[in-house]
C-alpha cells in the first residue's frame, strides 16, 4: 500500500483500488474512547486487519443530534471516560504508529472543533495522520472557512446530501466536494435498520447527474450483508456505524466477526 | 473570540438577520443537511404568510379572542413606594391564555404549520410552558401535537405534563443526556429529521437555526409593540429602562424589539445566576467569562456554556425555563452592539423577588419572571423618582407552587 500519500490523495487511491477490484469501499465508523480508549484503538486495529478500506474516527460530543441511541450512548460513555478532542487526535497518531494505513477521516460535531480552533485542529489532524474531516452539523453554506482551512492542510472536507436535498443543493455540494460525498440513505438519525428505503435508486441517480466524478459513500441504517450488496450496486462506498459500535460493546470477537462478514459481502457480489 | 476562526463572519447589517440568518457574527444554520431544505421551505412559507393580510388578520383575531390580547400594563404602586425610586410598570404576559407569553409564538407557528399543510407538530419543552402553549394551539387548530420533555423536568413540572395530555398532546419522555431542556431539543430535532416531510417543528424560544430566531422574535414582538403604546398612553412617555428575564430569550426579544430604535430606553436582560455565577452552577451564558463563550448549539452560533473541550455544560437554575446552556443569537448580537445589557439574578434573589411581588402587588410571578423582578429591586432604588422601569412579567407562578413551597416552607 501507499503509506507515502496522505489526505485527499490517499482517499482517492482507496476508491481507485476498490473500483479496480469491482467493489464498493467499506468505511466503518467507530468513536474514540468507547468502551475505553485502549479498547477503541484495538477495535480499529482489528477492523484494519480484516481489510476494511478506510475509517471514520468519531470524536464524541455531548449533544449529538444526528445520532441515534446506540451512538449517543457510546459517545456519552466515551466522554465519561474523559475523552477529549486532543485524545482523539492522539489516537490517530497511535493508530498510524501501530501500522494502520487506511485513510482516516475524523468525524465530529462543530462545537468541539471550534473550541479547539479550526485552524489548530486541521494542522494537528494532518500531523497526526488523518486524511479528512466530516462535520454532520455543518451544511455547505456554513463551511466556507473550514473548507479553505482543510484545503490548506491537504485534508478532505466531506459534505452531506440527503434524500430531501434539492437539485440546487446537489449541484452545490457536487461542485465543492473533496474526498467524497456522504449520501444519507434516509431521513433520520444514525442507527441500524432492517430495511433500507425503496427510493434509494432514484435519489442516487439524482445525485449522479451532478456528481459524475466524485465518489459517493452511503451511510445511515446499513448493518447487514444484504444491505452491503444492495448499496454496492449504487455507490462507491458505504459506512457502517451503530452495528459495529454495538459489536464493540460486546468485544473484539464480535467486531471481528461482523467486520469479516461485511468485508466478505463487498467481495461476493457483482461477480 | 478565538472560535471565530472557523466560521463564516458576516459584516454587520442595520437590519438583522441577513438572508443567511446572521445577526452580526451570530446565528446561521448548523443542522444536518436533511433539515436544510425544510428550513428553506419554512423560511419561504413564513415570508409568504407574513405578507398575506389574511394570515395576519387571522393571527390578530385569535390573539384577541383566544389569547386575551392585549395584555394590560399594571402600575406597581406599593412596590414603587417600597423601593423608593423609579416608577415600576408591569407588562402582564402572565394574564395571557395558558399563563405565559409562550402562547404568542406557539399560536403563530401552529397557524403557519396549518397553512403549510403539516398536521403533525413536534415541540420541546423545559418548564412545560411552551409544551402547554403548543398543545393548546394545536388543540384549538386541530393539529396532532407531540412534545419532548426531559424526565427530570417532567418530575418537577407534573401539572404541566397533565395539562398537555388533557389537551390531547403526546408527551414523550427524554431519557438521554441530562434529561432536561437541551436533551428535549436534541430529541425534537431527531424526530423532525426523521419525519421532516410531514412534520412541523414548533420551537419555543428565539433559538435554533434560521429562520427560528427571527420567526419567534416576530411572533413575540407583540409584547413590546403593545407595551410601548400602553406606556405612552399611561405615562405620556417611554420608559427609561425595559427589563426581562432571558433563558433562550423569547420574551426579552419580544419586549426589546419594539424599543430597538428608542435609544433613550435601556434594554436589560436578566440571566439565571443559579447558586451564583462563581459557583459554576448557573445558566449565565454572558455572566460567566470562563464557560460562556461563542460556540454552536442546536443550530445557531451564539454564546454557549461549555467546558474547555467544547462539550456543553450542565446548567442550574431554580426556574426550569431559564435552565439552558445557550442564549438566542440576537441577544449575543445586541450585547456585542451594546444595544442591550445583561446581568443575572441568583435563585435566592429570584425567590425573594417573587415573595415581594406577591405580597406588595398581589401578583405571583413565574420563577423565570421573578429574575427580572429581582433586577428591578436592585435597580429601582438607585433611580430618580420621575424615572420609569418597564418590566415584562413573562408568566404566572402557579406552575411553580411546588418548588416555592419546598424552598420557603408554608409562607
Amino acid at each position: 500500500m501507499t503509506a507515502s500519500t496522505h489526505g485527499t490523495e490517499r482517499i482517492s487511491e482507496m476508491f481507485a483500488r476498490a473500483k479496480a477490484e469491482g467493489r464498493a469501499a467499506f468505511l466503518p465508523y467507530f468513536p474514540i474512547g468507547f468502551p475505553t480508549l485502549e479498547a477503541s484503538l484495538d477495535v480499529i486495529e482489528t477492523m484494519a486487519a480484516c481489510g476494511v478500506d478506510g475509517f471514520e474516527i468519531g470524536i464524541p460530543f455531548s449533544d449529538p443530534l444526528a445520532d441515534g441511541p446506540v451512538i449517543q450512548a457510546a459517545t456519552q460513555q466515551s466522554l465519561d471516560n474523559g475523552t477529549t478532542v486532543q485524545s482523539c487526535l492522539n489516537a490517530v497518531r497511535t493508530l498510524r504508529e501501530r501500522g494502520v494505513d487506511q485513510p482516516m477521516l475524523m468525524m465530529g460535531y462543530i462545537n468541539p472543533l471550534l473550541s479547539y480552533g479550526a485552524e489548530a485542529f486541521a494542522a494537528a489532524a494532518q500531523a497526526a495522520g488523518a486524511d479528512g474531516l466530516i462535520v454532520p452539523d455543518m451544511p455547505i453554506e456554513e463551511g466556507a472557512v473550514i473548507s479553505e482551512i482543510c484545503a490548506r492542510h491537504g485534508l478532505a472536507l466531506v459534505f452531506f446530501l440527503a434524500p430531501t436535498s434539492t437539485a440546487e443543493r446537489v449541484a452545490l455540494v457536487a461542485q465543492n466536494a473533496t474526498g467524497f460525498i456522504y449520501v444519507v440513505s434516509l431521513t433520520g438519525v444514525t442507527g441500524a435498520r432492517s430495511e433500507l428505503p425503496e427510493d434509494l435508486t432514484k435519489f442516487i441517480a439524482r445525485v449522479r447527474e451532478h456528481a459524475k466524478e466524485v465518489p459517493l459513500v452511503m451511510g445511515f441504517g446499513i448493518s447487514r450483508p444484504d444491505h452491503v450488496q444492495q448499496v454496492s450496486q449504487l455507490v462507491d462506498g458505504f459506512i457502517v456505524g451503530s452495528a459495529l459500535v454495538k459489536a464493540g460493546r460486546e468485544g473484539l470477537d464480535a467486531v471481528r466477526a461482523l467486520t469479516e462478514t461485511l468485508v466478505g459481502a463487498t467481495r461476493i457480489e457483482q461477480r | 473570540m478565538s472560535v471565530d476562526s472557523g466560521l463564516y463572519i458576516n459584516t454587520q447589517t442595520t437590519s438583522v438577520p441577513d438572508a443567511r440568518g446572521y445577526y452580526g457574527d451570530f446565528g446561521g444554520r448548523f443542522v444536518p443537511e436533511t433539515l436544510i431544505p425544510a428550513l428553506e421551505e419554512l423560511a419561504a412559507a413564513y415570508r409568504d404568510a407574513m405578507a398575506d393580510p389574511a394570515f395576519q388578520a387571522e393571527l390578530e383575531h385569535l390573539q384577541r379572542t383566544f389569547t386575551g390580547r392585549p395584555t394590560p400594563v399594571t402600575f406597581a404602586r406599593r412596590m414603587t413606594e417600597a423601593l423608593g425610586g423609579a416608577q415600576i410598570y408591569i407588562k402582564r404576559e402572565d394574564l395571557a391564555h395558558t399563563g405565559a407569553h409562550k402562547i404568542n409564538n406557539a399560536l403563530g407557528q401552529a397557524l403557519l404549520a396549518k397553512r403549510m399543510g403539516k398536521f403533525r407538530v413536534v415541540a420541546e419543552t423545559g418548564a412545560g410552558q411552551h409544551g402547554v402553549a403548543s398543545a393548546t394551539a394545536c388543540a384549538m387548530l386541530g393539529l396532532d401535537c407531540h412534545v419532548y420533555m426531559g424526565t427530570v423536568d417532567m418530575a418537577r413540572q407534573k401539572p404541566n405534563v397533565f395539562r398537555m395530555k388533557l389537551m390531547g398532546a403526546e408527551v414523550i419522555p427524554v431519557e438521554s443526556g441530562t434529561q432536561t431542556l437541551k436533551d428535549a431539543v436534541n430529541d425534537a430535532i431527531r424526530d423532525w429529521v426523521t419525519n421532516v416531510r410531514d412534520t412541523f417543528y414548533c420551537l419555543g424560544s428565539a433559538l435554533g437555526p434560521h429562520p427560528y430566531p427571527m420567526m419567534v422574535r416576530d411572533f413575540q414582538s407583540v409584547i413590546g409593540t403593545e407595551a410601548r403604546a400602553q406606556m405612552l398612553e399611561l405615562t405620556g412617555r417611554l420608559p427609561n429602562v425595559a427589563i426581562a428575564c432571558v433563558g433562550g430569550g423569547s420574551n426579552a426579544i419580544g419586549l426589546f424589539h419594539a424599543f430597538r430604535e428608542d435609544e433613550s430606553v435601556d434594554l436589560i436582560g436578566v440571566e439565571a445566576g443559579g447558586h451564583g455565577v462563581l459557583s459554576g452552577e448557573h445558566a449565565a451564558r454572558f455572566g460567566d467569562p470562563t464557560m460562556g463563550r461563542p460556540g454552536v448549539l442546536h443550530g445557531a452560533k451564539t454564546f454557549v456554556l461549555q467546558n474547555s473541550d467544547g462539550q456543553i455544560m450542565n446548567t442550574h437554575s431554580i426556574s426550569a425555563g431559564l435552565d439552558y446552556a445557550a442564549i438566542g443569537p440576537e441577544h449575543a448580537f445586541l450585547r456585542q452592539a451594546e444595544r442591550a445589557y445583561y446581568t443575572s439574578a441568583t435563585d435566592e434573589e429570584a425567590m425573594a423577588a417573587l415573595q415581594m411581588l406577591s405580597t406588595s402587588e398581589g401578583i405571583i410571578p413565574a420563577l423565570e419572571s421573578a429574575h427580572a423582578v429581582a433586577e428591578v429591586i436592585k435597580r429601582a432604588p438607585t433611580m430618580p423618582k420621575d424615572s420609569i422601569i418597564l418590566i415584562n412579567l413573562s408568566g404566572r407562578g402557579d406552575k411553580d407552587l411546588d418548588t416555592i413551597m419546598r424552598t420557603i416552607g408554608d409562607a
